[in-house]
């Protein structure tokens, strides 16, 4: 049989570091990149007799992305400890949370070719990070950084509800934008601050019963994750087909040969002994605490797609790009308050502020201008107190300046000459001068007009109303 | 009369009174610990030297009027369980050796800052395993009412120093029974607060829901002192109760006219040594004449309560032991090849066989496949007890029993016999399991001179009332005054 004869069948398990300044069970550092251990303290080191302390923000935000995801956030939750050996896991546990997570049974709803589909969310629970092996070769030595250990870590699991690797990329996309729009993740794969682990089974199409799944651990990009899915449907659907079985076990994504690998076999696989931590009682969460949540809870990338679509009649293309990313779009909004033609504000966003944004490297929050002075700016190109390629230069000014676009068009003297008699003064020139080409025009040459409107514009520093050049030329030239 | 002689209370008086100062009493502990401590071996560690400059500056404050308690320059002594800033702390374990914490525990912070110069870090069975004092991983401390035999575990250390009057008081921490056992067999009176009334903040965690700290004195009105300087809510201890401080003196000659005290069936079974039964039930009428009424109350999961401890607690050790692994601090193997070896020898050779044997326990009662018959079931029964004690405080107002079904055993006579040294505990751990106050107050002698021990179990934060019916009995007597037969 072929692959197509088989229907694979996916679940992920998001881990998404919580961007909380301090870390979950003590007030260490999450910050990236320091020296290693320095942001470590005798809690996060597991040293004799310290007990944790929950820090609550990772609580508020646990809430936070249960209630995004439409689930029910349990009022009482309970806290397990995993057990297991590994020098990197200070207290030869992690704390955790086990049969009794904080939210359960959400959904998530994603595009797929056939149209929207709901993708179910089992659970989220809250852990802490482990720490990290270096191995020096130079040395022949191990080495432990503790200072992830600690860091506050949600686990977002779904139900198998995924059919091939486009939806399962999709998914975590969609789950990205989701938790970076909350303010709960920073969505950075690269830093692992976001990745995944997928369970993938194939079974022959028509069956009602999964295949044995296999697990893919820490797939730290999109593309990997594409990539890792599909060998393993492939090997799962060749294992099967040469008659074999396929066995549960770990599997890692090998970058380089592209290929999945064995990690460990369900036989070696660890007996992690849980059982509810004494350290820390159970975890109320009030339904006071739920309300305030859900009431601060802020518009979600899809219904503000929709919302933009309706309300700003935005085409599909420009509101997936303003709705992005959250800052963007609620910076849209901001001037559009402000100026009526969202369309034309859509496409100087799309253009120019995008355009700037990448060429400055600067984020959305250190632009200068305020959302009027855009919306006064445009309003000036409308009103033909400046031409739209002036208008350019002015927004470029005021993005690095933060000066007000009348200011700007006042000291550059970008404003726009409106004066029929200066322009036509010039244009007489301009055909005096180029008299071969007005003969040119008159013999049927039409294309020469746009030659007479540069050469207006560029006498006049760009400042000459086209709307104005464009009459006079052809009133001069006889049409 | 010598100064170590006094109680907590009386030297507290005479330091207020400036009659003597702190360095003369800790002087007096430090002279007293080199003439009686070779043979009652309770100390790992005597921190001369800090205890000396705490007492000074205990001195100073006295001289400028500004105690910083009303205990401010009283030497104590800590069950090395508890860590010490710069003071070898090990638990009385080879995996610990040369651990040099770099804070203090929660509690040890309160006493510094209370003033209190803490003398030294006394001997423990490994970890707080043990009834007897002999897992310690160093030497068994030696028993000053008979040296011949225990003062008891896991607090022994602690017990012994207090009876042997090498310091004043002690802190302990009970388990299972590890404060008030070995208060029983030494005479002194031991007290377990309610669970989450006394931080565990850097205190090396057994089993992590029965831990508990308190105090460990000559007298209850010492208990009572030493209580009030270290019960209150800790942040740093997520169990920690946010239950205030009760003022544990006020009520202490209250006696005991009026209240109801129940005497649990299943504590007056067979197995009991003569002697020690006894001794309870008269005691049990001396209440009666105080003006106490006796009722007779069921506990009917008492015989479930060791097999169910022995789990939880096994359970939670197994866990709370992981962390002494080789990687970090303390002992590590050396020629160990590879990560796997590194781990098994470093705990092959740093612990004990207790501590090896319950660690097995918990790992198999918490693996899968197990965890359902083992612990899940122990924590329903669990619950089962709790809720017996709750039905009893329903009708009385605290419930007295033996503290140990025998006194204090031979050194070495129960070594071979883990399941009979277990037993040890039957009395004790049942409060501990509930989460509740229990204390352990001198009611005689046997007729070999060795001390028994009434146990009072009280309601959650009740330890006012427990101390107040412990003092009613103490006012009568006084043997808790006698010295233990130490040639000096």
């Amino acid at each position: 049989m072929p692959v197509s004869d088989f229907q694979p069948v996916i679940g992920l398990e998001v881990h998404a570091q919580l961007l909380t300044q301090s870390k979950i069970f003590c007030g260490c550092s999450t910050a990236f990149g320091a020296e290693p251990n320095r942001n470590t303290c005798p809690v996060c080191l597991g040293m004799p007799g310290v007990l944790p302390v929950l820090n609550q923000r990772v609580v508020e935000f646990a809430v936070r992305t249960g209630l995004a995801l439409e689930c029910t956030v349990k009022k009482t939750s309970v806290w397990s400890r995993k057990n297991y050996f590994y020098p990197d896991l200070p207290k030869g546990y992690q704390i955790t949370q086990y049969d009794l997570p904080i939210c359960e049974h959400g959904r998530l709803v994603i595009d797929t070719p056939q149209g929207e589909k709901v993708i179910r969310v089992r659970r989220i629970h809250m852990e802490e990070d482990a720490g990290k092996n270096v191995h020096d070769a130079d040395v022949g030595q191990s080495l432990v950084d503790l200072n992830r250990a600690g860091v506050p870590l949600l686990e977002i699991v779904s139900e198998p509800d995924l059919r091939d690797a486009d939806e399962a990329v999709e998914y975590l996309k969609v789950m990205r934008d989701v938790l970076v729009y909350l303010g709960v993740n920073d969505g950075n794969l690269e830093e692992g601050s976001f990745r995944c682990d997928a369970n993938v089974s194939v079974m022959p199409k028509g069956s009602s019963t999964y295949g044995q799944r296999c697990e893919l651990k820490n797939l730290n990009s999109f593309r990997f994750l594409k990539q890792a899915i599909e060998y393993e449907i492939s090997r799962q659907v060749d294992v099967i087909e040469s008659g074999g079985k396929v066995d549960q076990e770990t599997r890692l994504w090998d970058v380089n040969k592209g290929v999945t690998r064995s990690m460990r076999s369900k036989e070696e696989a660890h007996d992690y002994r849980y059982f509810p931590e004494p350290d820390l009682p159970p975890l109320h969460v009030s339904d006071a605490a739920i309300d305030a949540a859900a009431k601060a809870l802020p518009e979600l990338p899809r219904a503000k797609l929709t919302r933009f679509m309706s309300q700003y009649g935005l085409p599909a293309y420009d509101a997936r790009i303003l709705v992005a990313e959250r800052p963007l779009a609620d910076f849209f909004e901001a001037c559009a308050a402000h100026y009526a033609d969202a369309k034309k504000l859509s496409n100087w966003f799309l253009g120019e502020l995008m355009r700037l944004l990448k060429e400055e490297g600067t984020p959305l929050s250190s632009v200068r201008f305020t959302p009027v002075q855009l919306a006064e700016l445009l309003g000036a190109v409308d009103k033909g107190t400046v031409s739209a390629n002036a208008g350019k230069d002015v927004l470029g000014e005021m993005f690095r300046t933060g000066k007000a676009p009348a200011d700007i068009i006042a000291e550059k003297g970008l404003a726009q000459v409106s004066d029929t008699g200066a322009i036509e003064a010039v244009v007489d020139d301009i055909l005096a001068k180029n008299a071969g080409e007005v003969e040119k025009y008159r013999a049927g040459k039409k294309q020469v007009f746009g030659f007479f409107v540069g050469q207006v514009m560029r006498a006049m520093k760009g400042k000459g109303n086209p709307a104005l050049v464009n009459d006079l030329l052809k009133k001069k030239l006889g049409d | 009369m010598q100064l170590t002689d006094l109680t907590m209370l009386e030297l507290a008086a005479k330091l207020a009174e400036r009659a003597v100062s702190s360095e003369e009493a800790t002087r007096a502990c430090l002279e007293r610990i080199r003439q009686v401590d070779p043979q009652v071996r309770a100390f790992l560690r005597v921190d001369e030297e800090g205890a000396l400059a705490a007492a000074r500056a205990s001195d100073a404050r006295r001289k400028a009027g500004s105690p910083a308690s009303a205990l401010d320059g009283v030497p104590l002594g800590l069950k090395d369980i508890f860590l010490t800033e710069g003071v070898e702390t090990t638990a009385g374990s080879r995996i610990l050796e040369g651990f040099v914490p770099p804070f203090d525990a929660t509690v040890v912070r309160l006493l510094k800052n209370a003033g209190l110069p803490l003398v030294g870090k006394l001997n423990m069975d490994e970890f707080a395993m043990g009834s007897s004092n002999e897992s310690s991983a160093y030497f068994p401390t030696h028993n000053p009412w008979d040296l011949s035999r225990t003062p008891g575990g896991s607090s022994g250390g602690s017990s012994a120093a207090v009876a042997a009057r090498e310091v004043f008081g002690a802190l302990g921490t009970d388990t299972g029974g590890s404060i008030r056992q070995p208060a029983a067999f030494t005479n002194t009176v031991g007290l377990k607060p309610t669970y989450g009334r006394v931080s565990r903040f850097g205190v090396i965690a057994y089993a992590s829901s029965l831990d508990q700290p308190g105090p460990m004195t000559r007298t209850v009105g010492d208990a009572a002192a030493l209580l009030q300087l270290i019960a209150r809510h800790d942040p740093q201890d997520a169990t920690s109760a946010a239950v205030e401080a009760q003022d544990y003196s006020a009520d202490l000659e209250a006696g005991v006219r009026g209240l109801k005290l129940g005497v649990p069936r299943e504590y007056f079974t067979e197995g009991m040594d003569p002697e020690v039964e006894v001794s309870i039930r008269e005691t049990l009428r001396e209440y009666e004449r105080l003006g106490a009424t006796l009722v007779d109350v069921s506990l009917p999961h008492t015989k479930y309560a060791l097999a169910t401890y022995y789990l939880i607690a096994s359970s939670e050790a197994s866990s709370n032991l992981a962390r002494y692994d080789g990687i970090r601090y303390g002992l590590r193997a050396k020629d160990a090849r590879g990560l796997k070896e590194l781990y098994a020898q470093t705990r092959e050779k740093g612990f004990g066989p207790e501590v090896k044997r319950r660690i097995m326990l918990g790992t198999y009662a918490l693996s899968a496949g197990y965890y359902d018959a083992y612990y899940l079931r122990a924590q329903k029964v669990r619950t089962l007890i709790r809720e017996d004690f709750t039905k009893a405080f329903q009708q009385v107002d605290a419930v007295l029993s033996p503290t140990s079904p025998v006194p204090a055993f031979k050194l070495g006579e129960k070594l071979d016999d883990p399941l009979s040294m277990y037993l040890m505990d039957v009395f004790t751990l049942p409060c501990n399991l509930a989460g509740l106050p229990g204390l352990a107050v001198p009611c005689g002698f046997t007729k070999a001179g060795l001390p028994v021990g009434l146990q009072i179990l009280g309601r959650p934060f009740d330890e006012a009332r427990l101390l107040r019916i412990a003092r009613a009995l103490e006012r009568e007597h006084d043997f808790f005054l006698r010295p233990a037969p130490l040639q000096g």
